[in-house]
């Protein structure tokens, strides 16, 4: 069995296990419309006001539902002890860390992009916008998944997890929340927004590359 | 490794035994302390003193003997956080573990203080307590980094395993923080433009800036002060079983 195969097979596996359990894509889905439902209520209903910090908004949303998604990255295994099967497999974790870090992904990440042009809509975000938008979210919430699978890696172990995960993951979701709400922006007033994108990109690669190694470390760590 | 004299290794690997570690600590400590003073003295009657008031901003800016050094600090903390980290993380020593933990609330004090003295200075200055300034968002993230360094080290039982996770927690914050700074940057400028605190860079004149080199080193001496008690404690503590320490309770008792 080639490492490609694993790596397949774990993806597969993972997307099998969400497909029987659909409440694991639909909870951040239902939590991002919710929240963002939530703003015009709290702020009031001035269309401007809304439609000034939509992005924000959205891009603020996305990263509470992939923070709050983050806890089935490794839970499920970990409780029933397939994880430690998967880091005593002769493949090197890094490698299945990232499978998993992609299965998840599809799962909770992907789907946030299917429903954001709407809620850009109701929000009255204008329509040239809602292109980098998605482009947006395809190329940051990945970097979300693969950073916060170091912090789901680091307590996976703990009983009071939840709390401590949200300080250790948010400040480094930082970078990504401002390129990406700040492309947003610009796009809504009709300005370039090549620089920001490249930056994504990036800093996706960079987080594709590096993330997947302190992750399967601090699992190895937690496993023992 | 052959770069590095016989007598330095033996030295550092001394250093990594705990029993040596205390003793050795016994022993710099006075000197150590007395430095930290002097420093101090002098830095504080030259900043204080002896330093001209500013032309601009009169007698507020000599928050900088305090504010300044702090923020050096709290960067350099936490490379010396990472690092040692790092080193627990691959050689296995115990103490390089404990530096790293030690290090934490310290450099999470000194970041504090940062921002404190730089909103107690922004006051008089800018009219305001706080503005979203780059440097001044970025050690805020600064700080909320340290602190999920001392919660996640907290949460866990296992004090080794904590530290490990720590360590990977340290490192992957070092990588971070290059990119949070400069996208924290970027988002300034894009979102404000020349603010407030855009401060034409002055040459800061030679009767300031002894002060406040003397007072960075001090706030050095402070550090290592402040981090070796803590190692002491953490040592006695993790060490409880071991015979030096029985052999130093005994030794206290008398």
């Amino acid at each position: 069995m080639s490492l490609f195969y694993a790596f397949l097979a774990i993806i597969r596996r993972d997307l099998l296990l969400a497909v029987r359990r659909r409440s694991e894509i639909a909870n951040p889905l239902l939590f991002f419309i919710l929240v963002i439902t939530l703003f015009p209520l709290g702020i009031g209903a001035q269309p401007h006001l809304l439609q000034a910090i939509a992005p924000g908004i959205i891009w603020v949303s996305a990263l509470l539902a992939a923070m709050l998604s983050l806890d089935s990255l490794f839970r499920s295994d970990f409780d029933d002890g397939s994880l430690e099967q998967i880091l005593l497999s002769p493949y090197p974790a890094s490698v299945l860390v990232l499978a998993k870090i992609i299965a998840h992904w599809l799962v909770t990440g992907l789907p946030l992009l299917i429903v954001a042009p709407l809620l850009a809509v109701f929000l009255g975000m204008p329509t040239q916008s809602i292109g980098v938008l998605l482009l947006t979210l395809l190329l940051g919430t990945p970097v979300l998944s693969l950073i916060g699978a170091i912090g789901v890696a680091l307590t996976v172990g703990l009983r009071r997890g939840g709390m401590i995960l949200s300080l250790l993951v948010l400040p480094l979701y930082v970078p990504v929340l401002i390129f990406a709400g700040n492309a947003v922006e610009m796009a809504g007033s009709g300005l370039p927004v090549d620089a920001q994108i490249n930056i994504l990109i990036s800093i996706l690669c960079l987080s594709l590359v590096l993330a997947p190694w302190p992750t399967a470390a601090a699992l190895k760590m937690s496993v023992n | 490794m052959f770069l590095i004299p016989n007598a330095v290794v033996r030295f550092f690997h001394r250093m990594a035994s705990p029993p040596h570690f205390y003793a050795f600590t016994d022993k710099v400590m006075p000197w150590l302390i007395i430095s930290f003073v002097l420093l101090t003295g002098f830095g504080l009657y030259g900043g204080l003193y002896l330093a001209p008031s500013d032309y601009q901003q009169g007698d507020s800016y000599r928050i900088i003997y305090i504010h300044v050094p702090s923020a050096w600090m709290s960067l350099f903390i936490y490379m010396v956080m990472a690092i040692s980290g790092a080193i627990g993380l691959v050689w296995r020593i115990k103490l390089a573990e404990i530096v790293a933990i030690s290090s934490a609330p310290i450099g999470a004090s000194f970041t504090f203080i940062a921002l404190f003295t730089g909103s107690l200075w922004g006051k008089p200055m800018w009219g305001t307590w706080w503005v979203w300034d780059a440097r001044l968002t970025s050690e805020l993230i600064l700080l909320f980094l340290y602190l999920g360094v001392i919660g996640l080290y907290g949460a866990i039982d296992d004090k080794r395993v904590a530290s490990k996770a720590i360590a990977i927690l340290a490192l992957v914050g070092v990588v971070n923080i290059p990119i949070i700074h400069y996208s924290v940057e970027w988002w300034n400028t894009l979102h404000q433009g020349p603010t407030v605190t855009k401060m034409d860079k002055p040459s800061i004149h030679v009767s300031m800036l002894i002060p406040l080199l003397l007072m960075a080193l001090s706030f050095k001496f402070y550090y290592l002060i402040a981090l070796i008690q803590r190692i002491r404690i953490e040592l006695l503590q993790r060490e409880r079983n071991a015979q030096w320490v029985k052999a130093k309770v005994l030794e206290l008792r008398l």
